[in-house]
């Protein structure tokens, strides 16, 4: 039964990392053309710098990940505050609103926003992607930021105020500092969610900008850059080292508890 | 001075005013957008003359085929998840954590080039018949037909059944599973009595989840359909992207957003069932 099991686990892992791995390896093809190998090189590496499309593209893609996750976050915080002070029904209605992005496809979503963009006379450009990108973050800052903020207690804020500190220093001092892990867990999920998306921006994009999903989309019919094989295994060797990061140091704090309980013990 | 200060707390309703207007320009405002391209014509006149052209037989047959596929991959999708999610509630003590990561860390790569990644794998002269053809095993024809969009959806989509699963199982509690084997059931009967009833709220959503973004994808059967199988999100893309037939578009989009609608009242309804019985002394 255990054999059988670590099996399994592996021929899904197999599963997950099998073009993961093709992926890596066409970065250190020699071949221009994936699916024939002509011989190992550096070179794709060293020519990502140079090429001036990708670098556009994921310049776009930074910047519009970061504006539309830092709105996505201050919308979802300010709207959590006032929906503290809802009634449930009040609170039900806000969020299955909040929740339409996500459950609506994505595809519908995109030409909903694009036929809006375009009915109300705004060019399809770089604005227009970050309005979009900030539609489809809110709902996951909402998730991160909404059950922190409902859980929180008035008592501190209330007492701060009748030590006479004005509403926003109250704010500043009592609420924000309270908020940070949730705030911190929105901005992410909203950049990740702005950064990975393709469907959406598809629609809402003009000719003429490309972030680096697009970019990937309208390369795939003559052939991806390798370049981008490089910049997207090393994105995944990021990613590897972040999590073994995250691995020693949830090791190294449970040890340091676990240290704290026995000495509490002694 | 204390009650003046909770009445104005209580007052800091105005700020959800901002989403108000947010909701209903952007979210709201563009389904009417889309009602109003699919109910009318090209000089704007109301017509129902886009939804009598969905019924015609190339695009009800992709949308049966998209139905079918997608279907087919939700179910694909819970059969290798339900018993993933199972070993890894077990695994939670131990190295929970790590085999945890292990599965989400492929979420982080884009799926456009992973899924170009399977073209490499499944095609003619790709890695699996080379295996095959090394093994002596004549090669078998997957790139461009519905099993390698089911590969590419199963593997795209998996995630969004392993996480919901994962939760769902690993709230039951290990004493109710073991109590079940003490009064004798064996793990067939443990699993078809007690886990797979508690857990349907997580299947539930967990299908959901797949369900939509399979039924509605065009990325995954443009890349490994080779545009010989039509989904209707690549009967949607094209004629926003090329045929500019804005209004048939918009008309199938309403015919998804019927499909969309319906598994939300699909979820809404396991969800209530669920707070009922927590409700219950």
């Amino acid at each position: 039964m255990e054999k059988l099991k670590k099996t399994y686990l592996g021929a899904i892992v197999l599963f997950l990392y099998a073009p993961i791995l093709v992926l890596i390896a066409q970065s250190f093809n020699a071949s221009r053309y994936r699916g024939q190998w002509t011989g190992f090189t550096w070179g794709w590496y060293e020519r990502l710098i140079e090429n001036e499309e990708i670098i556009a593209a994921f310049t776009n893609t930074l910047t519009i990940g970061v504006t539309s996750a830092v709105f996505a976050t201050m919308l979802a915080l300010v709207t959590a505050l006032g929906m503290r002070q809802m009634g449930s029904r009040g609170r039900m209605l806000f969020r299955g609103l909040a929740n339409v992005p996500l459950l609506n496809a994505d595809i519908v979503t995109g030409i909903s926003l694009m036929l809006l963009f375009l009915g109300v006379g705004l060019r399809l450009g770089y604005d227009t992607i970050l309005l979009a990108h900030i539609v489809i973050s809110l709902p996951y800052a909402m998730l991160c930021i909404l059950p922190q903020v409902l859980a929180m207690d008035d008592v501190c804020y209330e007492a701060a105020r009748d030590l006479g500190a004005t509403p926003f220093t109250a704010f500043c001092k009592v609420i924000l500092p309270e908020l940070v892990p949730g705030i911190m867990a929105a901005f992410l999920l909203s950049f990740a969610m702005s950064a990975d998306d393709f469907i959406v921006t598809y629609f809402t994009k003009g000719a003429g900008i490309e972030t680096l999903t697009t970019e990937i989309y309208s390369e795939l019919k003559l052939g991806v850059h390798p370049e981008m094989y490089a910049l997207s295994a090393l994105f995944f060797c990021g990613v590897l080292v972040f999590s073994a990061l995250l691995m020693v140091n949830y090791k190294v704090i449970r040890r340091y508890r676990e240290a704290g309980r026995k000495g509490a013990e002694a | 001075m204390n009650e003046r200060i909770t009445a104005q707390i209580s007052s800091h309703r105005f700020l959800a005013l901002p989403f108000i207007l947010w909701a209903m320009f952007f979210i709201v405002l563009p389904l009417f957008f889309v009602l109003g391209t699919g109910l009318t014509n090209e000089a704007g006149d109301v017509t129902l003359a886009n939804l009598l052209t969905v019924l015609q037989s190339e695009y009800l047959r992709a949308l049966g085929l998209s139905v079918e596929l997608a279907l087919i991959s939700t179910f694909i999708c819970l059969l290798l998840a339900y018993p993933l999610c199972l070993i890894l509630k077990a695994k939670r003590d131990k190295r929970g954590l790590l085999v945890f990561l292990l599965f989400l860390l492929p979420l982080w790569m884009n799926s456009l080039l992973t899924t170009m990644a399977w073209q490499t794998i499944l095609e003619k002269h790709g890695l699996i018949n080379m295996f095959l053809s090394y093994l002596g095993l004549p090669a078998v024809h997957l790139i461009n037909t519905p099993a390698a969009i089911i590969i590419g959806m199963v593997y795209n989509f998996l995630p969004y059944m392993v996480l919901p699963l994962y939760v769902s199982l690993s709230r039951i509690d290990e004493s109710i599973v073991e109590a079940a084997r003490d009064l004798g059931a064996n793990f067939w009967r443990t699993l078809r009595h007690v886990l797979l009833p508690l857990s349907l709220p997580g299947i539930v959503s967990g299908c959901t989840m797949v369900f939509i973004p399979a039924l509605t994808t065009f990325v995954i059967s443009a890349l490994l359909g080779g545009n010989k199988v039509l989904l209707v999100g690549n009967i949607i893309e094209q004629e926003f992207t090329a045929a500019y037939d804005w209004q048939l578009g918009s008309a199938l989009s309403m015919v998804l957003m019927v499909f969309i609608i319906l598994n939300i009242l699909l979820e809404a309804f396991t969800d209530n069932g669920e707070h009922r019985k927590k409700g219950r002394p």
